[in-house]
């Protein structure tokens, strides 16, 4: 049986807390500070009608022609103990068509790359805190110049952990709540589709994507939470199948179910479900390959205009 | 040369997941436990001289994570310098 | 090292050596000399049961290890077969049984990382783990502590180093209490032609050591391996508990698969049991040099070992490599930029001895070939009286169950799930609800429960290779990336109540049921590793123990044309006396030729046939039902055994018609019989099922219908439009084929029975099924 979730406006089903408030109080929809256009911009009434209807269909982007894609260079990180590197490598490879190169903890800088990716695994094993101590690599400067001029950065799992333990994202990832580790598939909601690491997918859609980790809990502050939902930088939500969020559904006890955030400019993120690991449907769901997609598309457009 | 120890624990506010699943287990031996923090102990051996602001800016740095761990610290004694160490042949 | 410490061995070294006067006396006589308390030491690990294998080699030599595929067999770090063309995989099993009775977390997380390791040293990259676990019964306080350390351990070390783990089995009994038993078995994939070798065959090149420092972990490990443990094991024996550091474990991966990939490695070698005195033994060994090594040299953790302990430490994660004198630098270069020591501590001789110097001073000076092969014994199997008495029992005749009529579940919660289930179905008849009451008891018990709960504490996914999750089938399916659109599908099993009542159907059953299982996905079974796990060979009922399940090892091998390619041996299983029941596991290996079409357990599309393939015999010997629902103490009957040539022709039946598209599930019958198996393929599918009982013998119960176990038996759902495909392959290929039913879209499963109609509501199956899961 398929599960859609609950149309907008029925018993239980919130609407997107900060729409919300911000409608009430008449305002405009609010943009994060550094509004970077993306893809076509829908208007408030067809937004309307796609959050009443659920999820729709997985959109038909348009692919980017190959040979584009392929002129991109993606850059993984391997510190001592990553284990999702060469799997990052092989999707972003095989199925998205970039361009990959590995890029060593003690690099000092990386060259020229389009994007760069921080994998999974256990780095520096886990030792001191998850990440902590590949925070403090050598290429981590780099990466943070990266960063500052506009570059990509994503973080998956162990890589969100060094993201947030850099600084480079606010809050910490910590136990989870049943102190376990737990590999299985999750339902997501992409909560924003105008960033560069979402707009391959439909605002608000439902989707799947594998957690394997034992810290992955989501803990920030009161207050640094209020700014994630008011400047709407939690780019995917634990939900249930109908697209609810919810303490069952919720595999680690993440605060306001947080499953992944991106920075105030819109061009680092963080997330715990590994899209790499959705992105063949022979090993389950291709969910995850759009979230490289749209790194790509966003990057293309970029350099289009 | 001095000995420090550093004590860290999970700030009040967060959840300490570890913490429970050992309180869990020790009910579960029989134990009546009211609590469990679960923490972190280090002891570090370094020069006398601004011990106590370098193991400050360790523990802010690296060590902990301030957001969500608060930490204290003690200086245990002086420390006899390192046994010569056994360095790759 | 202090001063000039005496070498002359002391009575404590006698006896803490473990060496008995008879093997002392040949040491001596090989040697012409008595040696010194090194070398005495040395002889105690690498002549125990657990590196000599002494009172199974000679059995073990005779299992059939040869086809057109292997590129290894036993006696190597782990048997490698070819799996597509250039392509190899490798594979063993590997048991760490006492140390996890002492420190079950530790224990089972360098059981994972001594496996890995093993893959490693031949060139192959990790790639999927499996475990088949034994412990008490888990209301016992006790079990379930080593239960969760295990569990706890194997996630720990596994997730940590980045290889999945895919699969496994958990069984409980009492026997196995206080000493658990944890086998791990590791694959791993490599080009043909980057395989290592163990073998040391050129004078001249550098020993070098490479990995963790060597500190005084599982001192004497080995030794204590091949003890039995009593109640004070706990406390004395911690300090043989090796401790293991998965990410010192994932960077020797990487560095040793880099280093190999210079070509300037000539033999690799990890150090497990016995450390460096069984490294350095075996590589000289087996390329008929020798060695010099310099121990002051040999990277430590503490200052002040002394060369006894620097020989005999089994700290972990630790290779030595034999390698060309020109590459040493560039391939500890290699080592050290992944932050591992690596340390040239010797060179490789012509003349075969190994000799060891510390302080300048010789210390060691042993024949390798003598280290390496201990000495051989003969068994003196006689069958217990008793248990050929339980074999007899009567247990497929009616009589029997006018008291099982009555008999309630045990467990936690099943009496209840059985009332619950009573209330919702509304029938009537005492024999249903019987029937149902045992059902719901078989589903509940922890050997058949639903293990969701364990192994989704495993990374299952990580290196992106597996297509079939833990639970999906009765094998673990990988993509072989190296050569797509191939698959690899690998299976382990085994059952202690068939083989503690007839150890040569418990060996030849357990081979049958991972063949089975790895078939079932579609896959062609290839090659085959062995776990044996059993109790005193010195005494007559353990001896005839390990001959019988070897025996029957053997035969359903060369009867299934499936080799062992490697294996381990884990004697001594007791506690307080009583040996544990002997529990031989088979981990099977097989390849699809289109991983895309690999078939799950699951039924899934309403409209399909339900079909029973395969033996239409069935019976309650050996069968989980008398334990589970019958109340019985100890297992009894006669397990029924294999008809080697229907189950080979099952096994190609299996492949053809997964290839063929004419098979949606397959799913086989194991513990609890063709009722668990019904309800764990809709249980996984969440389908219900509309079926009817196969017309049963003459006079025979019900419950051995439904609950009765035996082997070559799948059941299977067919798209309808193949139906008439798949029956006439069944006949082309002489297999019974029985349709049961089909599957239907109601959440019910509902079974036809001489005795009236048997239904249960999928969620009163589930919540017996998932029952464990309730209370974590």
């Amino acid at each position: 049986m398929s599960g859609r979730p609950a149309p907008a406006g029925a018993a239980g089903r919130q609407p997107h807390r900060a729409r919300a408030a911000s409608r009430a109080a008449g305002g405009e929809r609010t943009t994060p500070r550094s509004a970077v256009r993306l893809g076509p911009r829908l208007s408030s009434l067809s937004l309307e009608r796609l959050l009443r209807a659920g999820p729709r269909p997985e959109p038909a982007p348009l692919p980017p022609a190959r040979a584009e894609t392929g002129a991109l260079t993606f850059g993984i990180v391997v510190f001592p103990g990553s284990n999702c590197d060469r799997d990052c490598e092989y999707v972003l490879r095989e199925v998205t068509g970039v361009q990959t190169r590995m890029i060593w903890h003690r690099d000092p800088e990386l060259g020229a790359l389009d994007a760069v990716v921080l994998p999974g695994g256990f780095s520096y094993g886990d030792y001191l805190r998850a990440g902590a101590i590949a925070a403090v690599s050598p290429v981590l400067g780099a990466i943070r110049r990266f960063a500052e001029g506009g570059g990509l950065v994503l973080g998956i799992c162990n890589g969100f952990q060094v993201l947030c333990e850099a600084g480079l994202l606010p809050g910490a990832l910590i136990h989870n709540r049943d102190a376990r580790f737990h590999c299985a598939w999750t339902y997501l909601r992409v909560e924003r589709t105008d960033t560069p690491f979402t707009c391959a997918f439909a605002p608000g859609e439902v989707v799947r994507m594998p957690v394997a980790h034992g810290e992955g809990n989501y803990f920030a502050e009161p207050a640094t939470l209020a700014e994630l939902e008011r400047e709407r930088r939690v780019l995917w939500r634990y939900v249930d199948a109908r697209g609810e969020p919810s303490p069952q559904a919720n595999p680690n006890g993440s605060l306001h179910h947080i499953a992944g955030i991106c920075n105030a400019a819109g061009n680092v993120a963080g997330l715990m479900p590994h899209p790499e690991r959705a992105s063949e449907s022979l090993l389950g769901g291709t969910d995850g390959r759009r979230l490289f997609a749209s790194m790509v598309r966003w990057l293309l457009e970029r350099r289009r205009g | 040369m001095i000995a420090v120890r550093v004590i860290a624990f999970l700030k009040p506010g967060v959840l300490d997941a570890q913490g429970q699943a050992v309180q869990q287990g020790l009910e579960a031996l029989g134990y009546a436990v009211e609590r469990v923090r679960v923490g972190r102990a280090f002891e570090l051996v370094l020069p006398e001289q601004d011990w106590e602001e370098n193991v400050r800016r360790m523990c802010e740095r690296y060590l902990t994570n301030p957001l969500i761990e608060e930490y204290r610290y003690e200086r245990l004694g002086p420390a006899a310098p390192p046994a010569k160490g056994q360095d790759d042949p | 090292m202090n001063g000039e410490l005496s070498l002359e061995p002391t009575a404590r070294d006698l006896a803490a050596s473990g060496l008995r006067p008879a093997e002392l006396e040949r040491v001596r006589q090989l040697l012409g000399r008595m040696p010194n308390r090194i070398e005495l030491a040395m002889f105690g690990v690498m002549w125990s049961e657990h590196c000599a294998y002494k009172h199974s080699r000679a059995l073990l030599r005779t299992l059939p290890s040869e086809s057109p595929h292997v590129l290894a067999g036993p006696g190597g770090n782990a048997g490698v077969v070819e799996v597509a063309p250039g392509i190899a995989a490798a594979l063993k099993v590997e048991s760490h049984n006492h140390p996890s009775a002492v420190d079950p977390f530790h224990g089972a997380a360098t059981g994972v990382g001594g496996i890995i390791r093993d893959v490693l040293a031949m060139g192959a990259r990790p790639i999927a783990l499996l475990d088949a676990l034994r412990f008490g019964p888990p209301h016992e306080p006790r079990a379930r502590r080593l239960r969760d350390g295990v569990i706890a351990g194997i996630a720990f070390y596994g997730n940590a180093i980045g290889v999945p783990t895919v699969g496994g089995e958990i069984d409980h009994a009492p026997c196995w209490t206080d000493n658990p038993l944890v086998n791990v078995a590791c694959l791993g994939v490599a080009p043909v032609e980057a395989l290592a070798s163990a073998a040391a065959r050129e004078p001249g090149s550098v020993v070098l050591y490479a990995g963790a420092r060597t500190g005084r972990d599982g001192i004497g490990g080995a030794a204590f391996a091949s003890e039995e443990l009593d109640e004070h094991s706990a406390e004395r024996d911690r300090s043989a508990v090796q401790i293991g550091d998965p990410f010192a474990g994932k960077l020797l991966i990487e560095a040793t698969l880099q280093a190999l990939a210079t070509g300037g490695v000539r033999a690799l070698q990890d150090m497990g049991a016995a450390g460096l005195t069984c490294a350095t033994a075996e590589m000289s060994a087996a390329g008929g040099t020798g060695m010099e090594i310099d121990l002051d040299r040999v990277p430590r953790r503490e200052a002040d070992m002394s060369p006894l302990e620097l020989v005999l430490s089994e700290s972990q994660e630790r290779m030595l490599l034999v390698v060309a004198p020109e590459r040493a630098d560039a391939i500890a270069a290699i080592y050290r930029r992944w932050g591992l020591v690596a340390a040239p501590i010797g060179t490789v001789i012509a003349e075969p001895v190994l000799r060891m110097r510390a302080g300048g001073r010789l210390v060691v000076e042993l024949p390798p070939a003598c280290l390496a092969n201990g000495p051989v014994y003969a068994l003196a199997p006689q069958e217990p009286a008793a248990r050929r008495a339980r074999r007899a029992m009567e247990v497929d005749g009616g009589a029997r169950f006018a008291s099982v009529r009555g008999a309630r579940a045990i467990g936690a919660g099943g009496a209840g799930l059985i009332a619950s289930a009573e209330a919702a179905s509304g029938a009537p008849d005492e024999a249903l609800q019987a029937l149902r009451r045992a059902w719901l008891a078989l589903l509940a018990h922890p050997t058949v429960a639903s293990k969701r709960w364990v192994y989704r504490q495993y990374d299952h996914m990580v290196q992106l290779r597996t297509v079939l999750a833990p639970g999906a089938a009765g094998a673990a399916v990988l993509r072989l990336l190296e050569a797509p659109p191939r698959g690899l599908a690998l299976a382990i099993d085994g059952n202690a109540r068939y083989a503690w009542l007839d150890p040569w159907a418990g060996g030849a059953l357990a081979v049958c049921e991972a063949a089975l299982n790895v078939a079932c996905t579609g896959a062609r079974p290839l090659a085959l590793t062995d776990g044996l796990n059993l109790g005193n060979p010195e005494r007559p009922e353990g001896a005839w123990e390990l001959a019988g399940v070897i025996e029957g090892i053997g035969a359903a091998c060369r009867a299934l044309g499936i080799p062992v390619v490697g294996g381990n041996v884990s004697l001594y299983n007791e506690s307080s006396g009583a040996p544990i029941w002997p529990t031989p596991i088979c981990c099977v290996l097989g390849v699809l030729d289109d991983v895309g079409r690999a078939l799950p357990s699951a039924v899934r599309e309403p409209g399909d046939a339900v079909v029973l393939l395969g033996s239409p015999q069935a019976s309650l010997g050996g069968a989980l039902f008398l334990e589970a629902v019958a109340g019985e103490p100890l297992p009894a009957g006669q397990p029924l055994r294999p008809d080697f040539a229907l189950h080979a022709r099952l096994l190609a039946l299996l492949a053809e018609a997964a290839a063929a598209g004419e098979l949606r599930s397959a799913h086989d019958l194991a513990e609890g019989g063709l009722g668990v198996a019904l309800a764990e393929a809709a249980l996984l599918g969440e389908r219900g099922l509309a079926c009817a009982l196969p017309p049963p013998a003459q006079h025979e119960p019900l419950e051995v219908a439904l609950f009765g176990e035996g082997p070559s038996r799948v059941l299977a759902s067919v798209p309808p439009a193949c139906y008439d495909a798949l029956s006439a392959r069944c006949a082309a290929h002489a297999v019974p084929l029985v349709r049961l039913g089909e599957v239907t879209a109601e959440p019910r499963l509902r079974l036809r029975t001489p005795a009236g109609e048997l239904e249960c509501d999928l969620a009163a199956l589930r919540a017996a099924w998932q029952s464990e899961e309730r209370t974590r």
